[in-house]
């Protein structure tokens, strides 16, 4: 600190913003310096609790941060400078927005006499970012730094996390000010989330549980933003009640896959048994999840014949694509400890045998079955072993987004929540390299793992550079099939076979590269080599990129084509040619 | 437009639009009309007249009218968007509770001679309608109303010379003793 008055809490801005950041418990941000931004890179330098992770793009600062915060429960925090350094962040802020991560982000701004001048470097910051973040916050006045950090971390964590952005023109870091410790009076009294649940609801919900035929639980990313206790209640409560459960994409882990009551995935790329059950319940529990049209498919199709229950903090996603007959704001893990509470005291467990009867004759179409292969690795089979040969380690899971990701959550059984971290709102290609450096500075001894595309992961690639520097050993397991393979799944689904664009031309020698950065690349061809490739690259103590030649043509199946119902799925052995046509006929103009 | 119903769709239902006029209560701080506005523009809701002052100075609290068109389902969004806003203290749909004034002021530019001028002047009585400007071939009026009585005003000052108006949006206010 470079304090020089004999009041402790007379500081500069930037001195402010490292004394917030320890404040709030922050021991990593994610960043990279610029003009706008060298008085708070003077206090970083100058002090040794906060540790600094340089990154190669603000892009791969905010991702980074998100992993850090997805796979830990505490916010994640970026720091980048005026101009491009605020826009490279747009990317990020939308994910987190989208996929509801608590993310702290600090940008530096021209100096106040500058602002509206178009200075060097300057960007309506806080215009860009207002419909990217869940608030932000432009300080003019050194005096109220104090105040609007401490408002940011508050408003990032509580109720339906976030992203945050702050931004502090450079004059405003220089100037001296009165710093104080966060208190309650920080926060905007017009913002109360809540968390608690009504309780007649509970009580319907019980009711409802107990007296249904053909109950489902579908559970979404809000049980793990609620924190490791949600995710215990929610397991205890399908224990007690017998009910299936299947979960979205951003849910993976709250429940585990090895779990008796797990249907698998649910939505666009997800199980037969998961999206039969949906459509044909009764009683639907859905627990922080928010009816995404990946999930729903045909809105007025959707599960026709259930009485919905939805548990969300935020009133906004309740009633928004479909509607529910028992809204129940609050925070997930309040509301279902409220509910087991009450089940255990008056209620019995469904009577559902047959409904779990008509389930296993849905499980049994093995709607995520494959054709073995001897001489080329199916993407599917690389998953798969990829699994085997980490079980029972110490394992975090990022994707980038594609068919590897789908394939990554049908056959990469996730056991435990904050261990899978995936870009499920935006659907943003080149999340899962920056969020595995994000969750390995947290995790330093974890086995950490992005499951990546040959395209996706190209679109981030220089923060290789970022893991190389900091001795992240993180492990990138690329499915290259020389493909955009979910681009090009759609084109040859719904665009007559017209591969546009979606082939990877010159794709880069990925050993050579990793070896360039000055990690270790591995490559595997043959199923015959791909077990001990994989034990070589879990051996490994330095960045991965690992090479997994796979099928060039596999296509990501089950399927719900875009507009069509959940009794509508396309299964892998049914999808002729013929077939496909007539079930996509008529959805070229959905996404 | 045969296309199968999705998520992507939900103005293809048939639900018949309501229009509503919601009061929002405000922290008066920089950016917080922009964070209203863009909510409407980025989610594609309508705005049909928006009317924004600062109501309480010591406290800071602004009051922003706003009517808008959407189905009941996306009046509820949007209410529910509005009220998930960090400086936002409070959203009463005005039209729900059923017991609101709703008044609105415009300025009325006429000009003419003769016959019309009298007519434009008689109106105006009737209205109970202003004369704040005139000239000899000119009247600017003052009118206060619900938005249908100045509709009406000025259908009836179009064929007796209209030049212009300015209307300053909807204001409303619940009847009765309690504050929203």
């Amino acid at each position: 600190m470079t304090d020089k008055s004999h009041d402790p809490n007379q500081m500069t801005g930037a001195a402010m913003i490292v004394r917030a950041l320890i404040d709030h418990g922050v021991q990593h941000i994610f960043g990279y310096p610029g003009g706008a931004v060298l008085p708070i890179y003077d206090e970083i330098f100058q002090q040794s609790e906060v540790e600094h992770i340089l990154v190669r793009h603000e892009q791969g600062a905010g991702h980074a941060a998100e992993g850090y915060a997805r796979s830990t429960g505490k916010p994640g925090v970026a720091l980048v400078t005026s101009g491009p350094g605020a826009t490279n962040m747009v990317t990020p802020l939308t994910d987190a927005l989208m996929d509801s991560i608590p993310l702290v982000c600090i940008s530096g701004q021209v100096p106040t006499h500058l602002i509206g001048n178009d200075a060097f470097q300057e960007c309506d910051t806080v215009g860009i970012t207002r419909p990217c973040t869940k608030h932000n916050w432009l300080v003019r006045d050194v005096n109220d730094l104090a105040k609007v950090l401490h408002e940011a971390f508050y408003v990032a964590m509580t109720g339906r996390p976030g992203p945050v952005l702050v931004d502090v023109p450079k004059d405003v870091q220089f100037a001296t000010g009165t710093y104080h410790p966060p208190r309650k009076s920080d926060v905007h009294i017009s913002y109360t989330p809540r968390v608690k649940g009504d309780a007649t609801l509970i009580r319907k919900t019980v009711a409802m549980l107990a007296s249904a035929k053909r109950p489902v639980i579908y559970s979404g990313g809000g049980v793990i933003n609620s924190g490791p206790d949600a995710s215990k209640l929610l397991r205890e409560l399908v224990e007690v009640t017998g009910i299936p459960i299947t979960s979205t994409l951003m849910g993976l882990g709250a429940y585990p896959a090895s779990g008796p009551n797990w249907l698998g995935m649910l939505g666009m790329h997800g199980t037969y048994e998961a999206n039969m059950a949906m459509h044909d319940c009764d009683v639907m529990l859905c627990v922080g999840a928010r009816f995404d049209d990946r999930i729903t498919g045909r809105v007025d199709a959707f599960s026709p014949g259930s009485k919905k229950i939805h548990i969300d903090i935020d009133p906004s996603s309740i009633n928004k694509n479909i509607r529910v007959d028992v809204p129940i704001i609050g925070d997930c893990g309040n509301v279902l400890g409220d509910i087991l509470q009450v089940f255990k005291a008056e209620a019995k467990k469904p009577d559902i045998k047959a409904w779990w009867q008509q389930i296993a004759q849905w499980r049994a179409r093995k709607s995520l079955s494959y054709r073995k292969n001897n001489d080329i690795i199916l993407p599917q089979y690389a998953i798969e072993r990829l699994f085997e040969l980490t079980r029972g380690k110490d394992t975090y899971i990022t994707t980038e987004v594609g068919q590897h990701q789908m394939w990554a959550a049908q056959f990469f059984g996730v056991e435990e929540p904050h261990r899978w971290m995936t870009s499920g709102g935006l659907g943003t290609m080149g999340y899962g390299l920056p969020a595995a450096i994000g969750v390995q500075v947290a995790h330093r001894d974890s086995l950490v793992i992005d499951i990546a595309g040959d395209a996706s992961v190209q679109m981030t690639m220089q923060e290789m550079s970022t893991a190389v520097q900091h001795e992240l050993p993180i492990k990138i397991f690329i499915l290259n099939n020389q493909y955009m393979g979910m681009v090009r799944q759609w084109q040859q689904l719904l665009h007559g076979n017209r591969l546009s664009h979606s082939y990877s031309e010159a794709l880069p020698d990925f050993v050579k590269l990793a070896e360039a950065y000055g990690g270790v690349g591995i490559r595997a061809h043959k199923p015959a080599d791909l077990d001990g490739a994989i034990k070589e690259m879990i051996s490994v103590k330095k960045p991965v990129l690992f090479d997994c030649r796979v099928a060039a043509l596999e296509n990501c199946f089950p399927m719900i084509p875009s507009g069509k119902a959940h009794n509508e799925m396309l299964l892998p052995e049914e999808a002729t040619d013929e077939a496909t046509a007539k079930a996509f006929a008529g959805g070229k103009a959905l996404v | 437009m045969n296309q199968p119903a999705s998520a992507y769709f939900l103005e293809e239902r048939h639900d018949p639009n309501e229009t509503h006029t919601l009061s929002v209560l405000v922290q008066n701080e920089p950016g917080v009309l922009a964070r209203v506005i863009g909510l409407f523009s980025g989610r594609g809701y309508n705005i049909d007249s928006l009317t924004v002052s600062e109501t309480e100075s010591q406290k800071h609290l602004s009051r922003i009218t706003i009517v808008t068109t959407g189905t009941p389902m996306v009046i509820q969004q949007i209410k529910h968007q509005l009220d998930r806003m960090i400086p936002v203290y409070r959203v009463v749909d005005m039209t729900v509770t059923g017991q609101a004034i709703e008044r609105e002021l415009a300025m009325v530019k006429v000009r003419g001679g003769g016959d019309h001028r009298v007519e434009a002047l008689r109106l105006a009585d009737a209205f109970r309608a202003r004369v704040i400007d005139a000239t000899t071939e000119s009247f600017v009026f003052e009118i206060t109303g619900n938005s249908s009585k100045i509709n009406q005003f000025i259908d009836l000052m179009r064929p007796l010379g209209l030049v212009e108006v300015s209307r300053t949006g909807v204001a409303a206010i619940t009847r009765g003793p309690e504050g929203m």
